[in-house]
């Protein structure tokens, strides 16, 4: 049996009826919890579909998910040496998919050597369909570009590597 | 023919809502998931799951070859497009044609004639309908001779577009150049079809719509739909019907819209957008979404159709199950769209895994979602949440009954846009009906006000 919105709706005109404030269902497949506020009358739904997914893998995926893991892994774990030298790093603001260039075969914002300023764009963060311009937010050069164009990032992950100064 | 199994090629609350359609019908259900969201709530509800791919969208969800293996491989009669990703894309369509495999939608002709925005703005004319005064671009000096030509500040579009990316407001010749750049970089990634057209920006316009069903010969309409309530052209809030418009001008719309349809001979479900200068007291045709829309539920509470089902049954080969006169508008629906967001810092996407999901329930209150305790929201796709609708007899117990909705809805784990649509619903301006597309920009502007 599934649970329908419909099936919830009759729930509901049938409680309305009764001194009940709460009802709770578990089932195999699914877990259904509705409240009445007291003060309001008003009826809350929290429900769950608890059935395990019914998956067929056909295609050799992941290897991409994987290598961004390790990617994020990698960066993280070298900012200490970085520190040392003086260098500031530029860390993604949001998670999503890095790039070095505003469109697919145009030049990148930023080389190694590059100089920048506090308001340059050093690349893109692509999060829920949107581009997110990163900015440099340090002047100096880039002395260290840590991922690869397409990555995914984790929030906080760093991007690449400044070191500051003026041109 | 009988369509006994689908293969849904979406993810999301519009996976799940398709999903619920096909098992009230008795249709068997096969997901296409990427690895992003093989637990998800879609992948439990469907009867099989299959993964088409990885995480990132164009390896999943935007890879046509993959899509139709696992239609192939699941032996599934029809392929559901839901929104967004390959529902409107013909090449998704031809390659259904060659397996077979029915593509639940408008045909790869039709796909193609309102696809291109540029075509549909040619369709449009021919069926009598004005356009908004614009055209092509493939150069700067070509951009801004015609912007020149039509006024300024004006509109940059993606002739691939659809769903408000892509498209740029520019306000002076100065700014031309990176806009379009910008613009460029978002329809090549969001459409793959870099191509760009401009339109003059009409700052009082009111975006209505009119929702129609066709059957490759008749089309009826479902009334309007108000979606004015934009954020950088990202729906936000919808209504139906249209509030506060003269009569006659709504009947000007509905009219328009099947005259379009029909012009094509359009088979499915599809939404003719329209901006309606209020100045002016006119209306101007913007584009055809040739798909079911994020924002159906207002249509579908409002006249009891099941648009879903609508689009099944066409795709059966049947002809429409409803004359335009047995279709009856009663009382007013609201959507709020609940995002992942952060409005507090510019509406930031905020994914993350959600820990509580309380939603509303009760009479007058559809929740259309894929959250529940423990969802995970990747950084790869949209934030939406879900969709909060209500129907009121009228629309003062419609926005009165989502207030109260909205304050019964709790969602633990993401940073949510919740407060911003209780702010909204309080608003006398909005609650008077027929604010225009620059209301919601100031009303925003005026919340950092305060909050300041």
């Amino acid at each position: 049996m599934k649970l329908t919105n419909e099936d919830v709706q009759e729930i509901l005109q049938l409680l309305d009826a009764t001194p009940y404030d709460e009802l709770h269902l578990e089932t195999e497949r699914f877990k259904l919890t509705l409240r009445r506020n007291r003060d309001s009358g008003d009826w809350t739904q929290e429900s769950q579909v608890l059935s395990a997914p019914n998956v067929l893998r056909t295609s050799p995926a992941g290897t991409a998910a994987l290598a961004a893991e390790a990617a994020t892994a990698e960066s993280s774990a070298r900012p200490a040496d970085a520190k040392k030298a003086g260098w500031i790093e530029v860390r993604a603001h949001l998670p999503g998919t890095f790039y070095r260039a505003p469109n697919p075969g145009a030049p990148p914002f930023v080389e190694i050597g590059s100089h920048v300023e506090e308001d340059t764009v050093v690349c893109t963060i692509e999060t829920m369909k949107l581009m997110n311009a990163v900015h440099a937010q340090a002047r100096g050069e880039v002395v260290e570009l840590c991922l690869e164009n397409g990555q995914l990032v984790e929030k906080g992950a760093v991007l690449m590597r400044i070191k500051p100064g003026a041109p | 023919m009988i369509l006994r199994r689908i293969l849904i090629a979406n993810r999301g609350e519009i996976a799940v809502r398709v999903i619920r359609t096909c098992q009230r019908l008795g249709i068997e259900t096969v997901l296409a998931a990427s690895e992003a969201d093989l637990d998800s709530m879609a992948a439990r509800l469907a009867d099989r799951t299959v993964c088409i791919g990885p995480a990132n969208s164009s390896a999943s969800y935007l890879n046509i070859e993959a899509v139709v293996a696992a239609a192939v491989a699941s032996e599934a009669d029809a392929i559901h497009p839901g929104y967004g990703f390959l529902s409107e894309n013909p090449r998704l369509a031809a390659a259904c044609e060659r397996v077979p495999v029915i593509f639940i939608g408008p045909t790869v002709e039709l796909l193609d004639a309102v696809g291109d925005k540029l075509k549909a703005r040619a369709h449009a004319a021919a069926a009598g309908l004005a356009g908004v005064p614009g055209g092509e671009i493939q150069s700067l000096p070509e951009a801004q001779r015609i912007a020149d030509e039509i006024g300024w500040p004006i509109l940059i579009k993606a002739v691939g577009g659809g769903g408000g990316r892509g498209m740029k407001h520019v306000h002076e010749p100065g700014k031309l150049a990176a806009a379009m750049e910008l613009a460029t970089a978002e329809a090549q990634a969001g459409f793959g079809d870099p191509r760009l057209y401009l339109e003059r920006f009409i700052s009082h316009g009111r975006h209505i719509e009119v929702q129609v069903v066709g059957d490759g010969e008749d089309v009826i309409h479902l009334g309007t739909r108000d979606c004015s309530i934009q954020r950088r052209y990202q729906k936000l809030v919808e209504e139906a019907p249209a509030p506060n418009i003269r009569e006659t001008l709504r009947e000007e719309m509905q009219r328009a819209a099947v005259a379009f349809a029909r012009h094509l001979n359009y088979r499915g479900v599809g939404t003719v957008e329209f901006l309606v200068d209020s100045d002016r007291d006119t209306f101007y045709f913007l584009e055809m979404n040739a798909r079911i829309q994020v924002e159906h539920p207002v249509t579908e509470v409002i006249c009891g159709v099941d648009l879903v089902e609508e689009q099944i049954a066409v795709a059966e080969s049947r002809t429409l199950r409803w004359k335009q006169d047995e279709i009856r508008f009663t009382g007013h629906a609201i959507e709020c769209r609940i995002n992942a967001e952060d409005c507090a810092h510019d509406f930031r996407p905020s994914p993350g895994k959600v820990t509580r999901a309380v939603f509303a329930a009760g009479q007058g209150i559809r929740v259309d979602t894929h959250i529940q305790a423990g969802a995970m929201v990747p950084p790869q796709y949209d934030s939406l949440l879900g969709k909060l609708i209500v129907h009121g007899k009228g629309r003062p117990e419609a926005l009165q009954l989502m207030r109260s909705a909205l304050a019964n809805v709790e969602i633990d784990g993401v940073i949510t846009n919740l407060a911003m649509h209780t702010a909204l619903m309080n608003n006398n301006e909005f609650s008077d009906g027929g604010v225009n597309t620059s209301f919601f920009p100031r009303f925003l502007q005026n919340g950092k006000k305060e909050a300041a």
